[in-house]
């Protein structure tokens, strides 16, 4: 597909949106998982809220 | 379902997991459809081939102002009506919306240089957004600025609410004043002016924009309940910790 003489800009928008929404996307999964390695090992060690009790 | 039943932030998390993986498979097909249309669509007769930024530009400055709105309304249900997921629904937003509004920053900078032949102008659209922007920084800085959730929620609902003045201002910016930014054309009174074969593509990547905002809205709302039964949890652990 010719995109023409700014080819570069379009390519770069798109990258661009590309990094961002990974970046999105990698930051929500990597959080989720520390979160439940970290209240698993809490669990682990015996602590507990009232309302899970 | 009541939005009151969704108080309960284990009948919450129950329902994401769900709704999460069907919302990011519906946003893929979405914006996956709109981008072939838009890429097989004419060039414009103006923008050329340049066009196609449009299909990435337009959404992501649409969720940056809708994300802006949500969390304004979120803030009400903090101050107002003390909604437990409110403050989370609020704080969870405000890192998505940024990340659109940077997109919508530097796409719109990409499609400037060859089109205006300059990155950036202090025109009142682009400044306006930039404010959006800079909003939306600064909510996140006193979110972390502050420990205790409850009193950053409130300080942070605050500032959200003082800010949202600039989402009119963003809106009516090109009609208010001289801009170099085109008007809307799409939300008119007397309907949209783009020719269908570019507008037909460029609703179905927003819609996909949209289906992706609320799926990692409500992973980072589920990741912020977590975090608060993390905090919890670390502090009855240091408490019975002292108690032995």
């Amino acid at each position: 597909m010719d995109l023409g003489p700014h080819a570069g800009f379009i390519v770069a928008a798109y990258a661009a949106a590309a990094i961002i929404v990974s970046a999105l996307v990698f930051w929500v999964v990597i959080d989720y998982r520390g979160l439940e390695r970290s209240i698993a090992k809490l669990e682990a060690r015996g602590a507990k809220r009232r309302s899970d009790r | 379902m009541p939005l009151s039943e969704l108080a309960n932030p284990h009948r919450f998390l129950r329902l994401v997991r769900v709704l999460i993986p069907a919302l990011a498979m519906l946003a893929l097909v979405l914006i996956g459809l709109g981008l072939v249309q838009g890429f097989r669509a004419p060039a414009d007769y103006q923008q050329g081939e340049m066009v196609r930024v449009m299909y990435i530009h337009v959404p992501s400055a649409w969720i940056a102002l809708a994300a802006y709105t949500l969390m304004a309304i979120a803030s009400l249900g903090t101050l107002v009506w003390r909604h437990p997921l409110a403050d989370v629904a609020a704080k969870a937003a405000a890192p998505i919306g940024a990340a659109f509004c940077l997109l919508c920053l530097v796409t719109g900078a990409l499609w400037g240089r060859p089109m205006w032949g300059a990155y950036w102008v202090w025109d009142p659209r682009l400044t306006s957004v930039l404010v959006l922007f800079l909003l939306y920084l600064g909510v996140i800085a006193l979110w972390r600025a502050i420990d205790d959730p409850g009193r950053a929620a409130k300080a942070a609902a605050i500032l959200t609410l003082v800010g949202f003045i600039n989402v009119p201002i963003v809106k009516f910016s090109v009609e208010w004043w001289s801009s170099l930014h085109q008007g809307a054309s799409v939300f008119r009174l007397d309907g949209p002016s783009i020719h269908p074969s570019l507008l037909q593509p460029l609703l179905i990547s927003a819609a996909g924009f949209v289906a992706l905002f609320f799926a990692l809205h409500l992973a980072a709302m589920r990741n912020e309940i977590l975090r608060r039964r993390l905090r919890t949890l670390g502090i009855l652990a240091a408490a019975e910790a002292e108690a032995r």
